[in-house]
């Protein structure tokens, strides 16, 4: 170690945050979390086989082995599992947020981050953040790996990007409920364990890989409305034509049901989840 | 001296399973540009008043000012002015050192230019330019702690809070955090130090409180506590436990408090070493006990601490992990995995 001395000097930075500034602190406290977050995710190799490999396997896994023996009427059964792939994809990832904030507040570095004077909000607007743009990374992949085994979408450019939108609204609403679950998990192991029975009966008790009108009768009012479903039925009418839904409803119908899903949660999990990280010591 | 830390009757319960008083009225009082250390056991409350004062945590009822500044009234602007280095070592494990204090350089809202500069300064005066651009998993558990302590430094702060600095560290890391410890001081900082190691609050602190169930048991400097105490402790070793019995009983007329039986060991403070080593060595004589160790040696403020509460600074209370808050079972884990890492020892180095 050098001998240089650590005469504290003058803060450099602003001392009281008006409210422009504190506007600007929480846009750069959120960039510089967003950006951390992302790194974390390019150098746990866990993190980027789950969000990456995973969903690819289960493309394959779907298109050429169980896909054979599952009949679709209006659309391929490629066509038809993608978008509920890229549902599943995003409401998996959603997962990770959980784990994350609850690594954060295991290690203590959510400790160190409160006492520094940074936004409040940062924290939680960082780690939802980071997880949208992993989102974003991640379906363009799967778009790839969906066309190298046959999908193809018929409605254009526009219509495919309105589904992708749905698809990252809805992710992003569920970013903020798994905050609230990470936010009260006391370990990123619990909140793993916490996390799957929530996401799994949401994905595959749903449209996502399978028509609904082959389940049970009293499974089906649940499997064709619940949020999950009606967001893959958004994305599949938009990227495909309402018909390939095989439900007889529009597209509209099913946007404005996936919507108003990720409006509501939305307005719901934010309260929910600042008021969970400001009570958690 | 101002007066940068000043704690009035701090008041603070943990509810839970178990309701748990952790601060219990604690007041004391730091002079700028000291150490001041805040001595106690596992769960005797220094961490929560830290966490008080770094506007972590809220006090039921009391009064917390730093460069006064009331903590909870004013915390944002506590925030601008204090550095916190924990026990945790709360550092990203999957970035670098340096992306690790640029991190908090920016989230201090300092510019560009100083963040880049500060975190090349603070890795080079902690002897981590090297491993600068290496990720925290890699480091060793001593790095860990410089590159926490970096992190805490990055805005110059006026008022440092390090709590357990040091703890589950290898001597030759400690060390190397006493001398930069020391040198903040030296550049006039104040730091609020928590620690269980006796012989690094006296080494760094030039004040004390001893703090034991949430309560300030004792104040002063480390000179005055082992004044208090008695000049000397005698330290009787004896072959058998029926003997070191009966040589504290015998010893017990000699010292200034009551004398400790510790297995075959018998301790006893005194005023005056070599009469009472002579009287203790003509009553063992006559009562027929041959010792087999016999010394004299300065009072450790181990020796006050265990005169104080009546227990020694390193005992745990329990085992039992069930007893735990989740905080301290992270805080055990964290142990166990150090102790893990090092070749030899554990947490212990006195």
């Amino acid at each position: 170690m050098t001998t240089a001395t650590f005469a504290p000097a003058a803060p450099a930075a602003t001392k009281s945050p008006g409210m422009a500034s504190g506007l600007r602190w929480l846009l750069s406290d959120t960039a510089t979390l967003t950006r951390r977050n992302l790194l974390a995710v390019t150098r746990i190799p866990e993190a980027l086989f789950f969000s990456t490999v995973q969903p690819i396997m289960f493309v394959l896994l779907f298109r050429y082995v169980f896909g054979g023996s599952i009949h679709t009427d209006a659309t391929s059964y490629v066509n038809y599992l993608m978008p509920g792939i890229f549902v599943q994809t995003v409401a998996f990832g959603a997962v990770s947020t959980s784990i994350g904030l609850a690594e954060d507040l295991q290690k203590g570095l959510i400790e160190r981050f409160r006492a520094l004077p940074m936004s409040r909000g940062a924290v939680l607007l960082g780690r939802t953040t980071a997880d949208l743009i992993r989102n974003i990374f991640v379906i363009t992949i799967m778009t790839i790996v969906g066309v190298l085994v046959g999908f193809r979408p018929t409605t254009g450019v526009l219509h495919y990007l309105a589904g992708i939108g749905i698809i990252l609204l809805f992710a992003y609403a569920l970013s903020w409920g798994f905050a609230i679950v990470g936010l009260s998990a006391p370990n990123s192991e619990t909140a793993q364990v916490m996390s799957f029975p929530l996401i799994f009966p949401l994905t595959f008790i749903s449209s996502a890989f399978v028509p609904v009108a082959n389940m049970p009768s009293w499974l089906q009012g649940f499997a064709t409305y619940q949020p999950v479903s009606v967001t893959v039925s958004a994305c599949r009418s938009l990227m495909l034509g309402a018909s390939s839904t095989g439900t007889g409803r529009s597209t509209g119908f099913w946007v404005v049901q996936s919507l108003a899903w990720s409006v509501v949660l939305l307005v719901v999990f934010i309260p929910l989840a600042i008021r969970k990280y400001r009570t958690r010591t | 001296m101002p007066i940068a830390i000043e704690v009035e009757n701090l008041q603070k319960t943990f509810k839970g399973k178990r309701e748990v008083r952790a601060l219990d009225g604690v007041s004391f009082a730091v002079e700028e540009g000291t150490v001041f250390g805040l001595l106690g056991p596992n769960g005797s409350g220094k961490t929560t008043a830290v966490r008080v004062l770094t506007t972590i945590l809220r006090a039921d009822a009391g009064t917390a000012r730093v460069l006064g500044h009331d903590v909870q009234k004013k915390a944002a602007l506590v925030r601008t002015l204090i550095g916190l280095a924990g026990q945790y070592a709360a550092v990203d494990e999957n970035l670098t050192g340096r992306e690790n204090l640029r991190m908090v350089g920016n989230l201090n809202h300092l510019p560009r230019d100083v963040v880049a500069r500060r975190a090349v300064e603070l890795l080079d005066q902690f002897n981590l330019s090297d491993a600068g651009d290496r990720p925290l998993k890699t480091y060793s558990g001593g790095m860990r702690r410089r590159l926490d302590l970096a992190a805490a430094l990055v805005a110059r702060p006026t008022v440092l809070f390090l709590d357990e600095p040091t703890t589950g560290l290898d001597p030759q890391s400690r060390n190397d955090l006493w001398e930069v410890i020391e040198r903040l001081v030296g550049g006039g900082t104040t730091v609020l130090l928590t620690t269980q190691y006796l012989e690094e609050a006296d080494r760094l602190a030039s004040s004390l409180a001893v703090i034991d169930n949430g309560k300030v048991i004792a104040e002063g400097t480390p000179e005055s506590m082992k004044a208090d105490l008695g000049a000397t402790v005698l330290e009787v070793g004896l072959p058998s436990i029926d003997d070191a019995a009966r040589t504290g009983v015998i010893l017990d007329g000699l010292g200034t408090h009551a004398a400790l039986v510790n297995g075959t060991v018998v301790e006893v403070t005194v005023d005056e070493g070599p009469q009472a080593a002579m009287a203790a060595l003509r009553a063992l004589d006559s009562a027929g006990i041959a010792p087999q160790s016999f010394n004299l040696r300065e009072p450790s403020l181990d020796d006050v601490f265990l005169s104080l509460t009546g227990h020694r600074t390193e005992e745990v209370v329990s085992d039992d992990d069930g007893d735990l808050s989740p905080r301290q079972k992270r805080k055990k884990k964290r142990l166990e995995e150090l102790a893990e890492a090092l070749p030899v020892g554990t947490g212990e180095f006195s």
